[in-house]
């Protein structure tokens, strides 16, 4: 067992997992955040998607242990459906999703896809930012409308 | 009436709020109290005769609770996985089923095949058990090719041949005469590369037993969990229906692979009240890849008779299609009535002939998958007139548009059983012409030729039988389940309502559209009609979402019984007003008789329905609340025309889509910004079959792309921003005028693109998906 | 994943220490190709040692003409950082946009994934691989299928770029994975032009004939012309080996023209 100390959302969690607990793992079991979804096995799908100190990783491939003294958002931690986040807002907006089971690591992947941006980001650029994000559904336009969307509102802040 | 939240408004979507926050509850999101874990023990081999299976050392592994092989089930009663769909061979015959039990217990059929399965406290406990179990496999030669799948080697002992059935449809003779008369023919061999869904939710199953009831409960990853639950109960014998339910939560995309009623959960539920504990299990990708069942592996011959000037004389086509190693759910049908029945197109061809041969392989089973059978039929069709056209040197849209059936022509009877009632072929195609901006096509050849690359364009015409089905038809063809659809409206005392669906949304956005047509035909907020579905135990029956069914079955079952909840309430309201139901009119919410300023609100008609203080209870029931099962007069025919635009890049043989137009004839539209998104994504797979996807086993019947490190699954930068339009003929035989939308990209698409790129290259065929490689050996004559 | 125990460690030294008195331990780097591969169960260790706190690993470093880039610097940083901008740009092409935030470079050239890109910049820019005990030359550091002149147990702690005059990597992408099928890495020094090859064979190697005719004459067009022997080349169901051998004359063009 190995000891980590995280905190999640903002809030602190000390915890004792076994030593190969992923993070994921962490998240939706220990820590019913079952917002974070698991769509496979290789590290390609990007429905895992969280942020770890400030960069968006796939919490399937990384050691829960690896986060220790970490601080992670996941997709709970970012709106409320009465306070939406900007990108949240314009996923729902925009139509950028349909089943719903991508939307989390979608949503974490863009916005820091928009926060690491300097210019302005193209629809090709978002396209290939979102390369670690599979959708089975919307066939992407209108995820990459939502991102240019939000991208609009985030900069103008 | 269109208003800001009726029918033909782009709503936003009711389910979004839980799903972009995180809290949709997906079935591995769910946790049962002292629920255990279970991993499935699967094939390594592809065909093999089980000589023995031990498992001494995986008991005694920690955490184990309980390991079950195939002779566990079979000594409790457990049945067979049954297909649902009989058809016949043309001699008259029964097609032949081979026995398909959830876990394997004489012979293990393809790579993936479950022999045991492993119930532990962790899923790392269960998966330390899993390898322990030792089987002793006597491997056989695994018959894998589909081509030559008739003259290998016997897979099942009641299936000579490895042949499921020869069917076949339409008039031989009428078709060879149609030859004999031709000036030209037009020949294509064609293969339909195997697909494998990749719905990004794996497949899941929670389930749990009540030993003092005797029932049991099933969270499941399902498209329609009263289906499941008929088959779990009435063949495999799990429970009796009453003492089972099964409940499908938010599903992450089904695209057809999770129709069907798979090994895993039956097994799941099954061993439940064996082991006294809730048993959950999550499908691991490579799982998914292995044991969802694939879709299309079609082989074929097609040939197109053609008159001198151009006009469709016959068609005669010969396919070979893949079951893989079992029957899955609905499997036998696909190729068949949902393929041979579209051979016609959008064409007024007078004869038509095709036999299809299902063939057994070592591989994993084949069943629906998003446009199942019609994305083929359209290739078909689409690949042979496309080629004609260039053969001939007309214009492709010009063949087209002679050969269309006209609008005056409907109701039509095709030579291949189906009657299309109603549709506008070349208004799609010209709004699609002018979108793509045809008439400049060659000034951006010399563009692109200029640039050193070759560009191509190429269309597809497709139509689609959707919405199944007439119950009567689909039973007379061997279907074992009727196809209608229920549905319940419940108003509230308050005068909001709930609707109950047999119907399951898992990404369709059904909670939003079938909330638009309740509230637009009650005239109440949007805001106050709650969709609920995916729960055997909340609405009455159903058969679920596929097929392009929901909105033209589902939703006209809810239309239907609003009606009747409208007619009930006249009946109120006249109480109400001291007239007769004759005499009230109900407009936007408000009841009114004429020649008056007296008039009610919906709401106040819903209070009086349930406070009923002066009813006449002789004559009028108290309650507003009413139930419609409806079963459609005829399929659905959406049709549409696509124009795929394409850059090939002769250095490396790497394609772009340029361009993609869909015009597409859906029939009345409830939300058009959910029909667009639903052409996205029908038509990325579309582009998926075309250009990325393929399913491929090596002869030894290994999966030789059994992840996403080798199943190229299309990715945001592989694919364009699409032009998408709508023309409208509405459906002619139920409530909503509405024809259906989900499958319309999926079937459209992947000939467009291939009539693109063969178009780009001017080469005649070129298999798919036309990879980089494929395309640079096409361009360097190899 | 197999049960293993975890360890962070703060220095080479007491990583090294605890390799040695480890059954069977393996370093954790950036995990991106650990982790799966735990996770699917092809490997067991008993140790997984994390080098993750290792301060001294990280960043990136100017010096003298060349670019030193500590070995737990992730994908993400190399791509931000211009100094040698064909090296960023094979950076910004790894993976997606959280893989490159978790991916090292130590762990990439420690494995040795013979469809990874960082080989070919290593061989193409003639790099230094530090070591917690020796230098070795990207020459004589990647010998084959997943095998390098690594010591059991030696950990990466840096690799040394020289600035070169000019550099391009151009890759022709798996679809799928988007591991490279085929790149090229083409980098003019002062000591001549060095072609790095990765994906088309089993560990990256330099193109000598097709160096030789750039030295001459530095053209896209030259390259045409000499013949690439794709006889030991991989082929798999995305690429045959006669693919591969003609995707190593076009990648090398483009790299070409893109600094020609």
């Amino acid at each position: 067992m190995v000891d980590i100390t995280i905190t999640v959302n903002g809030t602190g969690h000390s915890l004792s997992v076994p030593d190969n607990t992923l993070l994921s793992d962490l998240l939706r079991e220990n820590l019913r955040l079952t917002g974070t979804h698991i769509g496979c096995d290789t590290s390609q799908c990007g429905s895992c998607t969280v942020e770890l100190n400030g960069r968006a990783v796939k919490s399937c491939t990384v050691l829960a242990a690896q986060a220790n003294n970490g601080s992670i958002t996941t997709i709970e931690g970012l709106g409320t459906p009465n306070d939406l986040h900007p990108v949240q807002a314009a996923f729902r907006d925009n139509h950028a999703l349909q089943c719903g089971f991508c939307t989390p690591g979608m949503i974490m992947t863009a916005i820091e896809m928009i926060k690491d941006a300097t210019e302005p980001l193209s629809a090709d650029q978002i396209r290939a930012g979102l390369e670690g994000n599979y959708c089975r559904c919307t066939g992407y336009q209108n995820i990459v409308k939502a991102v240019l969307a939000a991208q609009t509102q985030l900069r103008s802040v | 009436m269109t208003t800001k939240t009726g029918i033909g408004a782009s709503v936003l979507r009711k389910e979004d709020a839980r799903f972009i926050t995180g809290t949709g509850a997906y079935t591995d999101d769910l946790s049962l109290p002292g629920q255990v874990y279970c991993v499935f023990v699967r094939s390594p081999h592809a065909r093999a005769i089980i000589k023995s299976i031990d498992t001494t050392d995986a008991e005694s592994s920690g955490g184990v609770i309980a390991i079950f092989t195939g002779e566990d089930l079979r000594s409790d009663g457990i049945g067979d996985l049954p297909c649902g769909w009989l058809v016949k061979s043309k001699d008259g015959s029964d097609m032949l089923a081979p026995s398909h039990p959830a876990i394997a217990t004489t012979h293990v059929n393809y790579v993936g095949d479950i022999y045991a399965m492993v119930i532990a406290e962790t899923i790392e406990e269960a998966k330390n058990a899993a390898e322990l179990v030792e089987a002793d496999f006597e491997v056989l030669t695994p018959v894998v090719d589909v081509a030559t799948a008739t003259t290998a080697d016997q897979i099942h002992e009641n299936v000579p041949n490895n042949q499921c059935y020869d069917w076949e449809l339409g008039d031989s003779a009428a078709a060879d005469g149609a030859f004999a008369n031709a000036v030209h023919v037009t020949s294509l061999d064609i293969v339909n590369n195997r697909l494998i869904p990749n719905a990004i939710e794996p497949r899941a199953a929670l389930g749990n037993h009540d030993a003092a009831s005797g029932s049991y409960t099933l969270y499941t990853t399902s498209q329609n969990p009263h289906l499941e639950r008929l088959i779990l109960a009435a063949f495999v014998n799990v429970a009796p229906e009453a003492k089972l339910h099964v409940i499908s939560p938010d599903v992450g995309g089904g695209f057809g692979s999770k129709i069907f009623v798979y090994a895993e959960e039956t097994a799941v539920i099954w061993a439940t009240a064996k082991v006294g504990r809730p048993i959950k299990w999550r499908a691991e990708r490579i799982e998914s890849f292995q044991a969802d069942a694939h879709g299309r592996d079609h082989v074929t011959r097609a040939e197109l008779a053609l008159s001198g000037d151009g006009e469709f004389l016959g068609l005669r086509v010969k396919t070979i299609a893949n079951m893989g190693a079992y029957l899955s759910t609905f499997a036998s049908s696909v190729p068949t009535y949902l393929y041979g029945t579209l051979l016609s197109g959008q064409y007024k061809t007078p004869a038509i002939h095709v036999e299809v041969k299902s063939v057994f392989t070592n591989t994993a089973p084949v069943d629906a998958y998003r446009g199942a059978g019609r994305p083929e039929a359209t290739y078909v069709v689409e690949r042979l007139v496309e080629t004609a056209a260039r053969e001939l040197g007309v214009d492709p849209a010009e063949l087209r548009r002679k050969n269309f059936i006209q609008p005056s022509d409907f109701p039509y009877a095709t030579p291949v059983a189906l009657t299309y009632d109603t549709g506008d072929y070349e208004a799609s195609l010209e709004r699609a012409l002018s979108l793509a901006k045809y008439s400049e096509f060659a000034k951006r050849r010399n563009e692109s030729e200029a640039n050193g690359r070759k560009r191509g364009i190429g269309f597809s015409c497709y139509i689609e039988a959707c919405g199944l089905a007439p119950s009567q038809v689909a039973l007379s063809l061997g279907a074992g389940v009727g196809l209608f659809e229920s549905a319940e409206v419940r108003v509230d005392v308050t005068g909001s309502v709930t609707v109950m669906t047999g119907t399951h949304s898992h990404g369709q956005g059904h909670e939003t559209t079938f909330a638009q047509v309740v509230s637009d035909k009650l005239g109440i907020p949007f805001e106050n009609v709650t969709v609920v579905h995916g729960d055997t135990s909340k609405s009455d029956y159903g058969l679920g979402t596929y097929g392009s069914r929901s909105l033209v079955v589902g939703g006209s079952a809810i239309a239907t019984a609003t009606d009747k909840v409208i007619a009930k309430a006249k009946k109120i309201a006249a109480h109400m007003l001291n007239s007769t139901e004759e005499q009230v009119s109900f407009d936007d919410g408000i009841f009114k008789i004429p020649d008056s300023n007296e008039s009610l609100s919906f709401g106040e008609v819903a209070f009086s329905a349930y406070v009923p203080g002066d009813f006449p209870i002789e004559e009028l029931e108290p309650g507003l609340s009413e139930k419609a099962f409806y079963d459609p007069a005829n399929f659905t025919y959406p049709a549409g025309t696509h124009i795929c635009e394409v850059e090939v890049d002769p250095g490396t043989g790497t394609t772009e889509i340029v361009s993609f137009v869909a015009v597409d004839d859906f029939g009345t539209v409830i939300n058009p910004m959910i029909v667009e998104g639903q052409v996205h994504g029908g038509i990325t797979q579309g582009i998926g079959q075309a250009m990325l996807e393929h399913g491929v086993y090596d002869a030894d019947g290994q999966l030789l792309t059994g992840s996403y490190m080798d199943y190229t699954m299309p990715r945001a930068d592989d694919v364009p921003d699409f032009i998408v339009d709508t023309t409208v003929t509405p459906c002619t035989h139920n409530p909503l005028g509405a024809k259906g939308c989900g499958e319309a990209g999926a079937i459209g698409a992947t000939a467009a693109v291939m009539n693109a790129i063969t178009n780009a290259l001017d080469v005649k065929e070129l298999a798919m998906p036309a990879t980089a490689e494929t395309v640079w050996r096409a361009i360097t004559g190899d | 994943m197999y049960s293993f125990k975890y360890h962070s460690v703060s220095s080479t030294e007491e990583a090294c220490t605890l390799f040695e008195s480890s059954e069977s331990a393996v370093y954790l780097s950036g995990g991106m190709t650990l982790i799966p591969t735990l996770k699917q169960r092809l490997d067991y260790p008993t140790d997984v040692i994390d080098l993750g706190a290792i301060d001294d690993l990280q960043g990136i470093d100017t010096e003298n003409g060349s670019v030193r880039v500590g070995s737990r610097t992730c994908h993400a940083d190399v791509a931000c950082n211009p100094h040698i901008q064909a090296l960023a740009d094979l950076a910004g092409g790894i993976g997606d946009l959280q893989v490159r935030n978790c991916g090292t470079i130590g762990g990439s050239i420690a494995n040795n994934d013979p469809a990874a890109d960082y080989p070919a910049a290593l061989l193409g820019l003639g790099a230094t691989v530090h070591t917690n005990n020796r230098d070795i030359r990207a020459d004589e550091f990647f010998l084959d299928l997943f095998e390098t002149a690594l010591h059991t147990g030696e950990i990466v702690t840096a690799v040394s770029f020289p600035t070169p005059l000019r550099a391009a990597y151009v890759k022709f992408p798996n679809p799928a994975s988007r591991y490279a099928i085929v790149g090229v890495f083409v980098a003019e020094h002062n000591t001549g032009i060095r072609v790095a090859v990765t994906g088309a064979g089993s560990c990256v190697f330099r193109a000598t004939a097709i160096e030789e005719v750039l030295q001459r004459d530095f053209r896209p067009a030259v390259v045409e012309g000499v013949s690439v022997d794709h006889s030991k080349f991989n082929s798999d169901i995305h690429a045959s080996q006669e693919f591969r051998g003609h995707l190593v004359t076009e990648m090398t063009k483009r790299a070409v023209a893109k600094i020609a």
